[in-house]
């Protein structure tokens, strides 16, 4: 019966006008000033196949991303899979709903919500994954329920060594006044070329609070676009912290609307790239209600030839009185080559508000480092130390320590990954 | 023979500080370096550590018959040396405990010994803490991060302790010191003197030498040692100062 509802009206209606509208558009090129330094050129010039069902090393790749005690939603190439998916754990006051028969909890509220969040005309590449909308994960929140379970979306992509596209679809509706903690993986097929391009669109209801952690950990080589928008209601709370090593191109968009009185957000993240590996974050803050407060903390750590470009753009608008906002962002680099183009945006309508912005691109202290060896670590412990302290921060926010440990290890393993990175 | 010094010369960017450093160090011995600012004395002790910033331009120093100059910073420590920092480095985000695990067992492996576990190493430190009157919070505060003047002197102490070197430099460890810390501190270092372990203690005065009583007393002038002797040396240096010395190297 739920297939169905991918052929619903509905559905095809959003989907044709996304349709249209990137064909209107296009995939962006540096012309355009949200993409003026990351070139995809490589992305649109492959030619992609629709991606399977499932490949080769699917279930591996999700057992190893394992978080005990979660549940689990694997996506595999842009489609839930139920095979693949622990569903043994799951708490009350949440519902699994889908576009397809994969999912667990039929239909309700997909068409109130789903492609609602976002204003497509800003985001080309998002109107490109609303054009392929035909299936997803769907997690409800009961009004009022705390979940203590972490519900842990897998996303997982590869093609048995063909070239694939897939494009993974999340909606998150927490109801008044509940709770969720959600952490999202995205992992690949070791050395296989893909595009993944991926849409989270999130709303947190009056007083909710929801924490929404992303691992990206694609395969080097991969092509990577998430792009998460969140609406905030009154005193509702939304947390996103996003931990990046993989991929050869990230471009990250991460969107907050506080809409309503009291709203409260952070947006953190950790990016660690190597080689001539491309991290682009783009961040936007809506504060469009008074009252509310944003914390903002990105950090990146760059070698050899990579490059990262952070911009961080926070709107506060005529009615946003008392507006409390604080945006960082620091960045290491560990080599001569590597770059950072960073930009802060500030629009700033209300008279009567606390803005900060902060950018700081440094280089490792070499007094610290020989403080560390003279106690007898080597130059690379003293390094990792050093780099995980820095990373400390935003790895604090984690409140799944099973999937903190899972990212600090990942973490230590891409710091050692490349001999450009041991230096 | 603990640690032997053969005419070493040390450039400091493009100045010559030390210009021709001989020094013989025997296993339990405490070797005093005195001397005026400028002397040479700290960097004397920042060219045995290994420091990136202090270039060994001649001489020798053999460490355990061993040529400690070929060593990275790192092995030396593995291999026994200490120092003692005259401003220790705060680091951020890295806890104190953590650090000093990291490098106790780092020191172990190097020894073929088992690393200790998290339980074990809070048995050794536990000891330790209580010579020196460190309170149990320092372990988890950030290295030296936000610590008083004293505290990062006994944390260095304390590191010193845990790790049990066999060469101890200490680089103006009285320094900013008042004189309870200092007490403390020289406590510390005297609770750690064997016939197996061997002290180099930089100071500029003193009355760190009242706490810490040297074997031995050497006066720096202008990047070489220009007398040496017993204990009574450093008294009389605090009786005439430092400006007789002066004449002396000629």
């Amino acid at each position: 019966m739920t297939q169905a509802v991918a052929q619903a009206a509905w559905v095809k209606e959003r989907r044709d006008a996304a349709a249209r509208r990137f064909a209107d558009v296009g995939f962006p090129t540096t012309r355009n000033e949200d993409w003026r330094f990351t070139n995809i050129t490589p992305i649109a010039e492959t030619t992609f196949v629709p991606a399977a069902g499932s490949f080769g090393q699917a279930a591996s790749l999700v057992a190893a991303v394992n978080v005990p005690g979660a549940v689990r939603l694997a996506i595999v190439n842009g489609q839930f899979a139920a095979g693949l998916s622990d569903l043994s754990a799951m708490p009350k006051g949440i519902r699994i709903a889908g576009l397809r028969d994969g999912a667990r909890d039929g239909t309700d509220g997909l068409e109130q919500h789903l492609a609602t969040v976002f204003n497509l005309d800003a985001h080309p590449l998002a109107a490109l994954n609303t054009a392929h909308l035909d299936d997803g994960v769907a997690i409800f929140v009961t009004p009022g329920a705390v979940v203590e379970t972490p519900i842990h979306i897998v996303t997982v992509t590869g093609g048995d060594g063909q070239v694939v596209a897939a494009h993974p679809r999340v909606l998150v509706v927490a109801g008044a006044n509940s709770q969720v903690r959600i952490a999202h993986t995205y992992v690949g097929a070791k050395d296989d070329v893909y595009f993944n391009n991926a849409v989270v669109e999130v709303v947190v209801n009056e007083g909710a609070i929801v924490d929404y952690y992303t691992d990206q950990r694609e395969s080097e080589r991969a092509y990577h676009i998430a792009n998460i928008q969140a609406h905030v209601a009154a005193k509702g709370v939304f947390n996103s912290h996003a931990f990046s090593t993989g991929a050869r191109i990230q471009r990250h968009d991460v969107g907050i609307a506080l809409k309503g009185e009291g709203a409260d957000c952070t947006m953190n993240g950790v990016y660690l790239a190597d080689g001539d590996r491309l991290m682009d974050t783009h961040t936007s803050l809506d504060h469009a209600m008074p009252h509310c407060t944003s914390h903002e903390l990105y950090k990146g750590i760059l070698a050899g030839k990579a490059r990262a470009v952070f911009n961080g753009r926070i709107i506060v608008r005529l009615d946003a009185q008392k507006t409390d906002a604080k945006q960082t962002n620091r960045a290491l680099l560990l080599s001569d080559d590597a770059t950072i183009n960073s930009n802060p945006q500030l629009e700033i309508f209300a008279d009567d508000v606390k803005c900060t912005h902060g950018a700081a691109v440094g280089q490792l202290d070499e007094e610290a480092m020989f403080y560390l060896q003279a106690r007898g670590l080597t130059r690379i412990e003293a390094r990792d130390m050093l780099l995980h302290a820095f990373a400390g921060e935003v790895l604090e926010g984690l409140k799944i320590p099973a999937l903190r440990e899972q990212i600090e290890t990942n973490f230590f393993a891409a710091l050692s990954r490349d001999v450009e990175l041991k230096a | 023979m603990l640690l032997e010094v053969k005419n070493l010369k040390v450039r400091v960017e493009d100045k010559e500080i030390l210009k021709g450093i001989n020094l013989t160090v025997k296993p339990g011995e405490v070797h005093a370096i005195m001397g005026p600012n400028g002397s040479g004395k700290s960097t004397f002790a920042r060219a045995l550590s290994g420091h990136p910033g202090y270039e060994v331009t001649d001489g020798e120093v053999l460490y355990n018959g061993k040529d400690l100059l070929d060593m990275d910073p790192d092995e030396r420590a593995r291999e026994g040396v200490f120092m003692a920092f005259q401003y220790p480095v705060e680091i951020p985000g890295v806890n104190n405990a953590y650090f000093l695990k990291a490098a106790l067992n780092a020191k172990r492996k190097q020894q073929g010994l088992d690393e200790l576990d998290a339980i074990d190493f809070m048995k050794v430190v536990k000891e330790k803490l209580k010579v020196l009157h460190i309170d149990d919070s320092m372990l988890q505060r950030s290295v030296n991060e936000g610590f008083s003047g004293g505290e990062k002197k006994r944390n260095e102490i304390f590191h010193m302790a845990v790790l049990e070197p066999a060469l101890a430099l200490l680089d103006e460890t009285d320094s900013g010191l008042d004189i309870d810390a200092l007490r403390v501190v020289s406590e510390g270092v005297n609770a750690m003197r064997s016939p197996e372990r061997s002290f180099v203690v930089v100071t500029h005065y003193q009355r760190l030498l009242n706490y810490i009583v040297p074997d031995y007393v050497h006066v720096l002038s202008d990047g070489r040692i220009v007398r040496s002797g017993g204990r009574e040396l450093a008294l009389e240096l605090e009786e005439k100062g430092y400006a007789p010395l002066a004449g002396a190297r000629k």
